[in-house]
């Protein structure tokens, strides 16, 4: 009984102690970010962070915003929606942030958005491109672009800039990111004038893919789309090339990772995929950008990390236009962001407070990554 | 006379429930956001308790049996839901829960008839099993969302829900336990062979802890999806299940007041920790090994005094 209520003292006294956090401060603008930084998709958190706390870290150098310094409060929420949806009350009600960045899952942002909404409380995500995430509230915004954009600008790149007319689709029945986009590929390069003469699926997880692709194969196709994610696709492209089938392969932002061409290797020549940014672009906020993320964490920007500096960044633009930290008066000032020059282009919000932007095409050649083109919107 | 008491009870602390949730407004939208957790998980831990502490059987399934009440119940407000009338919403709801928990006991019907067959090890294998199969169908079923989720569910639940869905579990489970019907749930547990010599169907015990456990799970599912008000099938993996188990296992497997403390200082603990920030589940994790190495049967279970044990052992 004794080890029993000592066991339990100890425990509440260290609650007790952990429980008390830090006040506002009257100098300082409080901005609360909640991400995975642990959990299954934690890498993707992590570089979100660290690009935010770049984008922090340079703006108190050059004096903050409004003459106050910014603080990034940062929750983790795990990888789970209900552990969002908790960090984001309590980074509103408790700890009074007056913007909420956040976050790179479309399924942890959807949990998270109606609470910004409620309490008026704006809310920029880096990277969740599924189409219902902004229509949550008019104060949710995103910086990318959403899947029906990517699908469509896919199927114009291979028709105009690859002048291919006959496609085939092979896609992650699972996975509703590659399913979204397979449908809206076909819609737009049908309605182009070109042909999707055979579609198959497989599913993530699956390692042998020789099946589809010798049915592809029969069907003659000059390109194949494989929307999905890095570790399937690269494996689909291998066995494709030992199969004979020379084409070129077209992918979504999923491929983005180092671990395509680890896997893929020479097989992945002649292949292109969509992106938000490319680190060889010589564009000047591109560079400083690489730069400075490289020295700061030493390690190479990937995709997240250059979406969580823009988030950032746009977020302190508005309240600077605002003039004040009021919630409407920043969500206003947000919706009316236009021509921002960041990192992944130049980004203008639209009427539904998705960020209307350029999408980056990059290629392989010899077995490393190369920049193709940007497309504008 | 003892349904007479709980059915007084009940009312009471349902009253309460309504007297507390006239002052929801003065409480901090966090904290009245944990509190609602801890009741979700009060459920969802004395379910549990059913099945793994009084009727002895692993199950590994809850998650499983909390999606399909979630999906069920979503999938019925967002065709019932009439946001003109709170009386209706009430009654939309009030279905949507019982239809919830209706539907997570007819799977924990069809699962447990033939699995509850197995002992031990090959009964948590199933369950697993199970939980993952519910996983992987939501996900490829179109009209529940998919893997996108389901978006779009009315914020209904409440304190007085919660509350009282709390109360009437851990009054059925304590009030079963104390029955003869209870009693034969513990003999199942203790000795199953023992228990058929003397004429008690140990697969019927097995089956009704298992339904009731499945029920409860899915009017907290539904409790759950009507809180966050956005479901996908990722957040019912059998990672899930294992923070459940987790909660009965800290509390102590049969004891009724032991699950409810740890259900609630298992949800207050990662909140308290969060100044800790991503290392906040590596002390998390200690703590359980910690309590796990020095109270092996449960937090709150009190230990036997040397008496008892003594007369256990002339008793074996």
């Amino acid at each position: 009984m004794k080890t029993y209520s000592g066991i339990l003292a100890a425990l509440f006294t260290t609650l007790v102690i952990l429980g008390c956090g830090g006040g506002d401060k009257g100098d300082e603008i409080l901005i609360g970010e909640f991400g995975s930084l642990t959990g299954t998709t934690a890498t993707f958190g992590q570089s979100t962070h660290h690009g935010l706390e770049l984008a922090v870290e340079e703006t108190n150098n050059a004096g903050g915003v409004l003459g106050k310094k910014i603080r990034l409060l940062v929750e983790d929420d795990q990888s789970k929606p209900e552990e969002a949806a908790t960090a984001v009350t309590k980074l509103i009600t408790r700890d009074n942030v007056k913007a909420i960045i956040g976050e790179v899952a479309s399924s942890r942002s959807l949990a998270a958005a109606p609470i910004c909404q409620q309490f008026k409380i704006p809310m920029v995500s880096p990277a969740s491109t599924n189409p219902e995430v902004t229509k949550k509230g008019d104060f949710i915004f995103r910086v990318c672009y959403i899947d029906p954009f990517q699908g469509e600008m896919l199927a114009r790149f291979m028709y105009n800039s690859l002048g291919f007319k006959k496609a085939v689709i092979l896609k992650d029945v699972k996975n509703d990111y590659s399913v979204g986009l397979a449908q809206y590929f076909r819609q737009t390069f049908e309605s182009l004038g070109g042909t999707v003469v055979a579609e198959q699926a497989y599913s993530e997880g699956d390692s042998d893919f020789k099946a589809q692709l010798t049915a592809l194969k029969a069907a003659e196709p000059e390109a194949m789309f494989v929307p999905g994610y890095y570790i399937e696709g690269a494996l689909i492209v291998k066995q494709a090339r030992e199969l004979n089938m020379t084409m070129p392969i077209v992918g979504g932002d999923g491929w983005d990772s180092s671990k395509l061409l680890e896997v893929g290797g020479q097989a992945m020549n002649n292949t292109y995929f969509s992106t938000h940014y490319s680190t060889d672009d010589t564009a000047a906020a591109v560079r400083s950008f690489v730069t400075k993320y490289s020295a700061r964490f030493n390690e190479r920007p990937d995709a997240m990390a250059a979406l969580g500096y823009d988030a950032g960044l746009i977020l302190f633009d508005a309240i600077r236009r605002a003039g004040n930290t009021d919630g409407t008066a920043i969500r206003d000032a947000l919706a009316a962001t236009s021509d921002f020059t960041g990192v992944t282009g130049s980004i203008t919000i639209d009427e539904r407070r998705n960020a209307r932007k350029p999408l980056v095409i990059l290629t392989v050649e010899n077995a490393s990554l190369k920049y193709k083109e940007s497309i504008q919107p | 006379m003892r349904l007479h008491k709980s059915g007084l009870m009940l009312i009471a602390a349902i009253v309460t429930g309504f007297a507390i949730s006239r002052f929801e407004h003065l409480i901090n939208p966090y904290y009245y956001q944990v509190l609602i957790y801890i009741g979700i998980n009060i459920i969802l831990a004395s379910s549990l308790n059913l099945i793994n502490g009084f009727a002895g059987q692993f199950s590994l399934g809850h998650a499983g049996f909390m999606a399909v009440g979630a999906y069920t119940s979503a999938v019925v407000t967002s065709q019932l839901h009439f946001a003109s009338s709170s009386m209706l919403n009430t009654a939309a709801f009030s279905l949507a829960l019982l239809l919830g928990g209706i539907v997570a006991a007819i799977f924990g019907l069809l699962v447990g008839i033939p699995s509850l067959r197995l002992k031990g090890d090959y009964l948590a294998i199933t369950t697993l099993g199970f939980g993952e199969i519910i996983r992987v169908i939501v996900q490829n079923l179109d009209f529940l969302g998919g893997a996108r989720g389901f978006t779009g569910i009315p914020k209904l639940t409440n304190f007085v829900w919660v509350f009282s869905t709390v109360a009437i579990v851990i009054l059925l489970v304590s009030n079963l336990i104390n029955s003869t019907y209870g009693k034969s749930f513990l003999a199942v547990r203790d000795d199953e062979l023992a228990a058929e010599t003397i004429g008690i169907s140990s697969t019927r015990v097995k089956v009704i802890a298992f339904v009731t456990g499945a029920f409860f799970a899915g009017v907290a599912g539904a409790l759950y999806a009507h809180f966050v008000t956005y479901i996908n099938p990722a957040q019912f993996s059998f990672l899930k299940s294992f923070e459940i188990v987790v909660m009965v296992i800290i509390g102590g497997m049969g004891s009724i007041f032991g699950v409810i403390l740890s259900a609630i200082l298992l949800t207050i603990l990662p909140e308290m920790l969060r100044s800790v920030a991503q290392y906040r589940m590596v002390v998390y994790s200690l703590l359980l090994i910690v309590i796990m190495i020095t109270r092996p049967r449960g937090l709150f279970v009190r230990t036997r005094t040397a008496k008892q044990s003594v007369a256990l052992k002339t008793l074996r």
